[in-house]
């Protein structure tokens, strides 16, 4: 593997809470284009996993490099690394004060330094292109959940990412709502944008998935190919958790 | 007993000078208070812990002791401490600084708390430093969730400078101290005070409910 495809690389990295440790010396390397699908129980450490990417958690030993940059290197490093990963949560995070123009033009007029006129034709067109171009002048509270999901994508795709992270973006939404959120992504998907995407989601695994990974217990328990891992689970674990989230 | 309307009249001019040394002493503490309790805020709630252990004690201090004792401390025993005179509408503008601020510290600090993380998360996860998550988008935010308790404050300051009757400084409360001293009327002037007072409060209250109104909370 050359590496100059490898977009993320985790090295014996450690994270805990105290005397818990969430993460016990994961290794792990996601290389470009690919779509990693991550599941495991709640506690299984996978949104730790996630959010250790983008240093909104730090890490207590090993490494994480971003695009070749570490981590635990200067605050700049941070900065690029952040631009590089754009995110999307569980509970949306819009702004509530901005509408969803607002929202999507704000990392770019702040944290990019984009002109406002070039920032709002870029904001429109992420609008357009998530189906919600109609709802630039609403505020958060005036859209339904999957439409929120959807402006934070948006969003998130505004800072111009090479990566983005999903943690449970369809967790907090209604079934009906999910369709929609996951439309977006399978999209994003199929233009090759590198995903890591936590989720209980199996079908968008199945479907979308270029890698399963099965966390359990802050382990790497499972990492491979999701037809295959879902169709035949290595082992009972797997099998199990399966079976409890279907 | 007759209510004597000439008196008020009489004394008009000498309670809307107070009333106006009311409103220069509450507008500069105030200003001054809400500075100082925005800073020891954010202090308070991110600071290093060095800073923070001196806000929480500049806030025991303030809480635990009474204003007419502060404005006291500051009015008669600063200047020995210090060396220096200080006159009275100073200490009165001081006093409510450091009165108000402390009070202020504790409101901003529940507001930024109040906050869900997710929101300034989102902010960091764009590659924004702290101090832009904090101005322009928690700290508006919070803002809004300030103005009821922030007003609640403004109120109180404004009516705790009459308590500078005490170092003679001649505000409302005084000059009708003083007018009642030469005539004796308490019943005209106590009212007429009272009104000037409720005039300046419900104004202040209508101010409060129209920033309200154009700053709903979210």
């Amino acid at each position: 593997m050359s590496p100059k495809l490898q977009m993320v690389e985790f090295r014996q990295v450690v994270k805990s809470f105290g005397p818990l440790v969430v993460l016990d010396k994961v290794d792990l390397t996601i290389t470009k284009g690919e779509v990693v699908v991550i599941i495991g129980p709640s506690g299984s450490g996978k949104s730790t996993l996630l959010r250790c990417i983008n240093a909104l958690e730090t890490i207590q030993d090993g490494d994480i490099l971003v695009d070749g940059r570490s981590v635990r290197g200067t605050k700049d490093d941070i900065h690029q690394i952040r631009l590089e990963a754009g995110m999307v949560f569980q509970q949306f995070n819009l702004f509530p004060q901005m509408t969803a123009l607002e929202n999507v033009m704000f990392g770019p007029l702040h944290s990019r330094g984009m002109d406002k006129k070039a920032a709002r034709e870029l904001a429109l067109a992420l609008l357009a292109k998530v189906g919600l171009q109609d709802k630039a002048n609403h505020a958060p509270s005036q859209l339904s959940g999957g439409q929120q999901q959807r402006v934070a994508i948006a969003r998130a795709l505004a800072i111009k990412p090479a990566l983005m992270l999903f943690d449970e973006p369809t967790s907090a939404l209604d079934p009906e709502l999910r369709h929609e959120v996951l439309k977006v992504m399978r999209d994003l998907a199929a233009e090759n944008m590198t995903m890591v995407v936590v989720t209980h989601e199996i079908e968008f695994a199945r479907q979308v998935g270029s890698r399963l990974i099965f966390m359990e217990g802050g382990y790497i328990v499972h990492d491979g190919n999701p037809v295959e891992l879902l169709s035949n689970p290595p082992s009972s674990r797997l099998k199990d958790f399966l079976q409890h989230v279907h | 007993m007759d209510f004597e309307w000439s008196v008020i009249w009489g004394s008009l001019p000498n309670l809307l000078m107070g009333a106006r040394l009311t409103l220069v002493i509450a507008f500069f503490g105030l200003a001054g208070g809400l500075t100082l309790g925005a800073v020891t805020g954010m202090v308070r709630t991110y600071g290093h812990p060095i800073l923070d252990y001196i806000a929480r004690g500049y806030i025991l201090l303030i809480r635990g002791t009474p204003l007419v004792v502060q404005v006291m401390f500051i009015y008669f025993a600063l200047p020995i401490i210090a060396g220096m005179r200080i006159d009275g509408v100073t200490a009165a503008i001081l006093s409510i600084v450091i009165n108000s601020g402390a009070y202020v510290a504790e409101i901003v600090r529940g507001a930024l708390l109040s906050i869900p993380k997710g929101l300034g998360e989102a902010g960091l996860a764009m590659g924004l430093p702290f101090r832009k998550v904090l101005f322009r988008i928690i700290g508006p935010l919070a803002f809004r969730r300030m103005i009821p308790a922030l007003g609640n404050q403004c109120i109180t300051s404004l009516k705790d400078t009459s308590l500078f009757i005490v170092i003679g400084v001649g505000e409302l409360t005084r000059q009708g101290q003083e007018v009642m001293a030469s005539n004796y009327r308490a019943v005209e002037i106590w009212t007429a005070v009272a009104v000037i007072y409720l005039i300046i409060l419900s104004t202040m209250a209508y101010g409060l409910k129209f920033i309200e109104k154009r700053m709903p909370i979210l």
